[in-house]
């Protein structure tokens, strides 16, 4: 159980007569980077929400961190961070004044010092006067993330953390979530861009239709397939791989890679 | 353990909300400027074709100009509250480990705060253009206590809009018709002037009577029924929002 920061056993969520999730079971590993992947409507949201107690599960358990979503959501809470959908920082106020605001929020005993760590790890010491409405889109994930990482939480919930990002602010991301990975923290990250969860995953769950129909490591994945078969392509630039040339990201590029 | 660190997290959500008041000029200029305009308005251009029977007739006015500055003010609420569930940040705020009652209050809490000091403005601007009261301490703190009570009923109808709207137009949609209300009562001309339609309704809406209560405590008059028509309004107000903003609450921002 030790080894384990998420385990769920038959979990299942109906909203009116629509059936979300039909009985989802996961574990993920301490430390691993987690990909949830599905089309839209698949339920992804959904089971981050049951995870990270905002939503509860009609049945089934689940255990974040090692504590029951159920039974004990503050401990479960104070294990994790979700970063939801939309870019949650507060637009009126500074990014020092949000990582600052959330600091207290999670009763650390040096909110300011904290606040500070952070920009100057996310590159935002710059911008820290600024109000964050008016900061890049990549620069607001950059702060939604720095917020999610304040009080050092040990599991951390990425719903769709590149969605309507561009592809300098996507590569910079993904750069951070491996980072984050490096740290000892466990992601769980959800995504419908198979190239993300390629790129970044240790372990790739495929939710289809409310069940997990597959759950395994990359290669194991590429192994449900049949054999690689070689054959000579004439491999063309992508657009990606134009753009961030001409937009001299060349060392993004081979990071990317 | 949620609940040591309520006034703490509250002390947070409210310092939040405050300074997004102090830093949008429009909030500030809407809720505390507009009545004031409306006030120069009515006692200087309209003041004097107005028969209100009062003698001074900016006295007789007060009254509906402080509840309509409440609700311009709660408009604004129920606004911040459609951002925050719009943008996730009560789902960033209920996943961490903090008091949750203490978000929603907190914005109710500003609601209360951020009209106290906008009514404090106006009553200091219109005690300049010459409003003079006779009451004393206590009619004055009844004053205080309906005013309070009319705020936390119109917050809880803004919360309604702010948590259930899918728009922003839609937010402002429901509570624009509040600014209206003190227009259709006895706030500006007494309602004996109006035609019998519009007259039953002025005389049986709350602003009515809760203007009429306001008045009467102001100036030494006895409040006969209307101070608990008043009081009936606003609890029954605050009850029947609040049920509906909560189910909203539990809808929208709890996917229950």
């Amino acid at each position: 159980m030790t080894d384990s920061a998420i385990t769920t056993k038959g979990l299942k969520k109906s909203y009116g007569k629509t059936e979300v999730l039909k009985g989802v079971d996961l574990d993920v590993r301490r430390g691993e980077i987690f990909a949830l992947l599905g089309s839209n409507g698949a339920g992804k949201t959904t089971t981050i929400k049951i995870l990270v107690t905002l939503s509860r599960p009609d049945c089934g358990t689940a255990l974040v961190g090692g504590f029951d979503v159920l039974k004990s959501p503050g401990d479960v809470r104070r294990s994790i961070s979700l970063t939801g959908q939309f870019t949650a920082v507060d637009e009126m106020l500074t990014g020092r004044e949000n990582l600052h605001m959330i600091a207290r929020l999670r009763h650390l005993d040096n909110p300011a010092g904290v606040a500070e760590g952070l920009l100057e790890r996310f590159g935002l010491t710059g911008a820290a006067a600024h109000r964050a409405g008016t900061y890049s889109g990549g620069m607001k994930r950059r702060l939604d993330l720095a917020m999610s990482l304040v009080g050092m939480p040990s599991v951390i919930f990425l719903d769709e953390p590149t969605a309507g990002l561009d592809p300098e602010a996507r590569l910079e991301v993904w750069e951070m979530v491996r980072e984050l990975a490096k740290g000892g923290t466990t992601v769980f990250l959800t995504t419908q861009y198979l190239d993300e969860a390629e790129k970044l995953a240790n372990r790739i769950a495929i939710l289809h239709d409310g069940r997990i129909i597959a759950d395994a490591t990359l290669s194991e994945l590429k192994k449900l397939l049949p054999p690689a078969k070689v054959e000579y392509v004439e491999k063309q630039p992508t657009l990606e791989e134009i753009f961030l040339h001409m937009t001299g990201k060349e060392a993004a590029r081979k990071e990317a890679r | 353990m949620e609940a040591t660190y309520f006034s703490s997290d509250m002390g947070v959500m409210i310092g939040r909300s405050m300074r997004h008041i102090f830093r949008s000029i429009d909030t500030i200029i809407k809720v505390a400027l507009m009545p004031i305009l409306y006030m120069l308005l009515f006692v200087y251009v309209f003041g004097g074709a107005i028969q209100s029977g009062a003698g001074n007739y900016l006295n007789y006015l007060l009254p509906g100009i402080l509840l309509m500055a409440i609700a311009s003010g709660v408009a604004y609420t129920g606004y911040r509250l459609f951002l925050d569930v719009q943008r996730g940040i009560f789902e960033r705020f209920h996943s961490m480990p903090i008091a949750h009652s203490a978000v929603l209050w907190g914005h109710v809490l500003t609601s209360l705060l951020s009209t106290g000091i906008s009514l404090i403005v106006i009553v200091l601007v219109a005690l300049v253009m010459g409003f003079r009261s006779s009451a004393g301490v206590l009619p004055w703190l009844a004053v205080i206590g309906i005013l309070a009570l009319f705020t936390l009923a119109l917050t809880w109808i803004a919360a309604i809009a702010g948590l259930s709207a899918r728009s922003i137009d839609g937010v402002s949609a429901f509570s624009y018709p509040l600014i209206f209300l003190p227009l259709i009562s006895s706030a500006f001309v007494p309602t004996k002037t109006m035609p019998p339609v519009v007259r039953v309704f002025a005389e049986n809406q709350p602003v009515t009577s809760i203007v009429n209560a306001l008045r009467a405590l102001l100036t030494n008059q006895p409040v006969g029924n209307d101070i608990w028509i008043a009081l009936a309004w606003c609890v029954g107000i605050i009850a029947v929002a609040l049920f509906f903003a909560m189910r909203a609450y539990r809808r929208r921002v709890l996917g229950r």
